[in-house]
């Protein structure tokens, strides 16, 4: 593919909507080239439109800039962007075939129709779709107008490549799949994108990097691991998995730790034997998962804590299980943040 | 359907039957009867041939529906998409307003063309006070062409902005992330999606203005339409036989020019998927 990635850099950008609502914060963001970055968090985050500003289907306000490798885009329309874009609805044209769907970008452009028919094939071939080039879209199950989308996006070699919950309206078992064919597709095609969802394992699954939004503002940047073990504040914390939350009072032998609460992922806790235990919960309920049996205890602190067993034993409701917490998954907030 | 279901589904039937044949069969083939049985037979269906007044008639009046179609799809087209995407102090009362004329009937909108281009209209009173001469053209082909525009529009425009709701705005916006500029969206995108609103109600606009009546009464034009042609065979003349024919003439070549605008346009879509 193309041997020039495009790296995107948005300054200061907030988007106020005419009828007063603060859509974002001006916020600052830079994409290297060739990198992927999750835009993640829940509806009414400001994602969406973020992702909007970069794609030049909304102008940001006043002061507000977006840049591709430097050049100021702006005021550009998405038309002159060469943007590639994946839409949650697919948005594919049903009154064109599979293939000219795919063609479309190059026709716009006035390509040779060698050239097109090369690159359609191509596209199709790179998305396994060859043997529905010539059927109607009516005709295509979610999975397969999903990689028509994406085989139309990337027909054109967008300079950076732009998804908007492109997996939200499939099935959970399509969704895994195609979230490991775009994982596959966008570290073969080396594309810059951005991929805006509210689903913390696609995040994890597909970012380079992930940016966690809340209320149109930043809550974090970081890489799927920062973002799971260091989170920086209540709320990445809360969004990202299931985490505990305890005060120090309600945990022994605990020493040289910072801050009111610690907070712990359930699989970072064990059943420890009594001596060794942090502290000890009571089953409310248990869940068996198959690989792991998940507990939640109470009597512990104001809420219930969470813990994962990959034992094979049986629990029962009611029965006192003391617990350790391994040290490397005790997590605190700095200072500030973690007595919201 | 089982045999012994038979006599119920008759019976079932019976009432629809009943209106369908009294109403419709009935007067239809009386009509068509009456057409030909005039002194000049059968041959009085080719009179809008054979005859230079029905033929101009007949000729104006095929125009003038086509154009008035055409000019009605691409005003309701373009204020509907309009009406849908902007929202506006007053839009709700505007678009209930739309479909105010709908009830007028012929006359009144003649009258309303009267007071805007006629004798003593608005246009003449300002043309006159601008240019010194006055400029009247309701009892033209032009005067004839707004009022038919007038109440096609309602007709058209809702069931233009009852498709257009329906249309993904991520359509538009893909054509556009793809490198296509506005006419082009238009053209492959939109207009596509409407496509199925446009036929129905250019249908419904064409059929209208053929069969139009009061306005063009009201309006007195030295155009002669259609139907305008049938009221004088059938009063003045007392020629029953040849307004019969003219009717059903009438009838039949809306329902062709209709039939054809289906399939071509059904014909463009498959050469395009």
């Amino acid at each position: 593919m193309t041997s020039q990635t495009t790296a995107v850099s948005v300054i200061s950008c907030a988007k106020t909507f005419p009828d007063g609502t603060r859509a974002l914060e001006p916020m600052d963001l830079e994409v290297a080239g060739g990198e992927t970055v999750v835009l993640l968090g829940p509806s009414g985050c400001g994602k969406t439109t973020l992702l909007r500003i970069i794609a030049g289907l909304e102008m940001p306000d006043k002061s507000g800039r977006v840049l591709f490798n430097g050049e100021d885009v702006t005021t550009k329309l998405i038309e002159k962007r060469n943007v590639g874009m994946v839409f949650q609805s697919y948005a594919l044209f049903p009154n064109m075939s599979v293939r000219d769907n795919v063609a479309y970008g190059l026709k716009v452009r006035k390509s040779a129709r060698s050239e097109i028919e090369g690159r359609v094939s191509e596209m199709l071939e790179m998305m396994h779709i060859n043997d529905l080039a010539d059927r109607r879209i009516d005709q295509l199950s979610g999975g397969q107008r999903q990689r028509v989308a994406l085989a139309r996006a990337i027909a054109v070699r967008p300079r950076v490549l732009l998804l908007d919950e492109p997996l939200t309206a499939l099935d959970a078992l399509l969704r895994d799949r195609l979230r490991v064919e775009i994982d596959t597709l966008l570290r073969s095609l080396g594309i810059t994108a951005i991929y805006v969802t509210h689903d913390q394992a696609e995040a994890m699954a597909l970012g380079d990097r992930i940016v966690v939004m809340s209320k149109g503002k930043i809550a974090q940047i970081g890489t799927p691991r920062d973002i799971y073990y260091k989170p920086q504040n209540e709320f990445v914390a809360d969004f990202i998995g299931t985490v505990n939350r305890l005060r120090r009072s309600d945990v022994r032998q605990l020493t040289g730790m910072e801050g009111e609460h610690i907070l712990f992922r359930p699989e970072d806790a064990e059943i420890a034997p009594p001596d060794e235990a942090h502290f000890t919960g009571r089953v409310s309920s248990a869940f068996f998962l198959g690989d792991r049996t998940r507990l939640v205890l109470d009597g512990v602190g104001e809420a219930p804590v969470v813990i994962e067993s990959p034992m094979r034993e049986v629990f029962n409701v009611g029965a006192q299980i003391p617990i350790r917490i391994r040290p490397e998954g005790i997590m605190t907030l700095p200072a500030g943040e973690g007595d919201a | 359907m089982d045999r012994r279901e038979y006599p119920k589904f008759f019976l079932l039937i019976l009432p629809a039957a009943v209106v369908f044949i009294a109403f419709f069969i009935i007067p239809m083939v009386r009509l068509a009867v009456v057409g030909g049985s005039g002194e000049l037979g059968l041959a009085a269906y080719m009179s809008f041939i054979t005859t230079p007044r029905h033929l101009e008639s007949m000729i104006a009046t095929v125009l003038l529906s086509f154009s008035v179609t055409l000019a009605a799809l691409a005003i309701s087209t373009a204020s509907g998409l309009f009406l849908v995407r902007n929202r506006f102090m007053g839009r709700e009362t505007l678009i209930s307003m739309l479909t105010f004329p709908l009830a007028f009937p012929g006359v009144v909108i003649g009258f309303l063309v009267i007071m805007l281009a006629g004798r003593q209209g608005l246009i003449g009173e300002v043309t006159k006070a601008l240019t010194g001469s006055k400029m009247v053209f309701a009892y033209s082909m032009t005067g004839l062409f707004i009022g038919y525009l007038y109440f096609s529009i309602p007709r058209v425009i809702l069931t233009i902005m009852a498709a257009a709701e329906k249309l993904d705005p991520a359509l538009e916006e893909a054509a556009r992330s793809l490198g296509a500029a506005p006419w082009r969206v238009i053209k492959d995108v939109v207009l596509p999606a409407l496509r199925p609103g446009l036929i129905a109600s250019g249908a419904i606009c064409f059929a209208t203005s053929m069969g139009a009546f009061g306005t063009a009464f009201t309006l007195a034009t030295n155009i002669d339409v259609l139907p305008m042609t049938i009221y004088t065979e059938f009063t003045l003349n007392a020629n029953i036989a040849s307004a019969a024919s003219l009717s059903i003439i009438l009838g039949l070549v809306t329902w062709v020019a209709l039939f054809i605008a289906r399939s071509l346009s059904g014909s463009t879509v498959a050469a395009s998927g």
